[in-house]
């Protein structure tokens, strides 16, 4: 492993690691006014809807994003088995065997 | 999931979203191994690292030779989002110990964030330390496992997705948002359901103009600051 690799490994570990426990430790030293608490209590479903949609679509640059269509298949039967289930483990399942099939068949 | 907040309890609650850990740290691995990273460079960097999507930047930016600083300026912007939720779950640790905050930090990802956030629905808006230790210590794990194992596997199968396991943290996330958006009782459903189609209809607009990444971050912020004003006073 050279330098280059190592160096690169442990700044970009200390940068990630930073942007994790910072927040930690001001949280817990501070006094959170009542609006950041709103603000932040809408993180998770607008950041979970955006990871979702961001694995729905291709970038390309200068041009409008393209639907990912194999994810986008899959991902019908997975809500199907959120909504019949309430199971993680049998969206999990069900979303990998559709993509696989999605796969086998030859359909995205 | 129940309203259990033991040790024992994280690991069993992190379990369905292993899959996403394993198929995502497969892929990685394997990727890794077709860029000629060593099976030792693979293992520090996830034990160092533990991001999948910047791991990949990582990997591909040391394929190119990138400069040192434009990699970890990628890095950052690709994590930034880790600054939201560490925020957003820090509140919930202000009456544990400076060392469990900084534990729990450390080892926080979108996965068990999203499981967190499922789990105060369970057990009356709280949560403990030692069950976010239990969930965050097993995915740590599983993660640096399955990377190494896919270094390793790399040179015997080409295409990791034949098996449709990069879908699986597509599914998990699927999984979370439709529980989190049912079982959250401190929002109505019509408020959830009005931030979620302004964010996905503001994240097809901005990649537009911005990468994923970038767009999920200002989608969030602005998505943050929609549900507020929607919110019934």
């Amino acid at each position: 492993m050279t330098t280059y690799i190592l160096s690169t490994i442990l700044w970009c570990g200390l940068v990630t690691w930073l942007s994790r426990v910072i927040p930690f430790v001001l949280i817990k030293n501070l006094t959170v006014p009542k609006w950041l608490i709103e603000f932040l209590s809408f993180v998770p479903v607008a950041i979970m809807t955006a990871i979702f949609v961001e694995s729905l679509l291709v970038y390309h640059a200068g041009h409008w994003p393209t639907v990912n269509l194999a994810n986008l298949y899959a991902s019908i039967p997975a809500i199907g088995a959120g909504i019949l289930t309430k199971s993680l483990l049998a969206v999990v399942i069900t979303g990998v065997v559709a993509m696989a099939l999605i796969r086998l068949l030859g359909w995205a | 999931m129940n309203a259990e907040l033991t040790f024992k309890s994280g690991l069993k609650d992190v379990v369905p979203t292993l899959f996403g850990y394993i198929g995502v740290g497969l892929a990685m691995g394997i990727v890794a191994n077709t860029s000629h990273l060593s099976v030792l460079a693979v293992l520090i960097m996830s034990l160092v690292v533990y991001a999948g999507s910047a791991q990949f930047i990582i990997i591909s930016m040391l394929l190119a030779g990138s400069p040192v600083s434009a990699i970890i300026l990628s890095t950052f912007l690709i994590n930034s989002r880790m600054i939201l939720m560490s925020m957003s779950i820090a509140q919930y640790f202000k009456k544990a110990s400076l060392l469990d905050n900084v534990a729990l930090g450390s080892l926080l990802t979108d996965e068990t964030f999203a499981l967190s956030m499922n789990k105060l629905n369970q057990t009356k808006q709280t949560l403990a330390p030692r069950w976010l230790h239990g969930a965050n210590l097993l995915a740590y794990a599983i993660w640096a496992v399955a990377t190494v194992i896919g270094d390793v596997l790399g040179q015997l199968i080409t295409d990791p997705n034949q098996f449709g396991l990069d879908f699986a943290v597509v599914g998990m996330f699927i999984g979370l948002l439709y529980l989190q958006i049912i079982t959250d009782r401190s929002k109505s459903l019509q408020t959830q359901l009005l931030v979620v189609l302004f964010v996905a209809i503001l994240m097809t607009i901005l990649m537009r103009f911005f990468p994923g990444n970038i767009a999920l971050l200002i989608a969030t912020l602005l998505g943050c600051g929609f549900g507020m004003v929607v919110t019934p006073k």
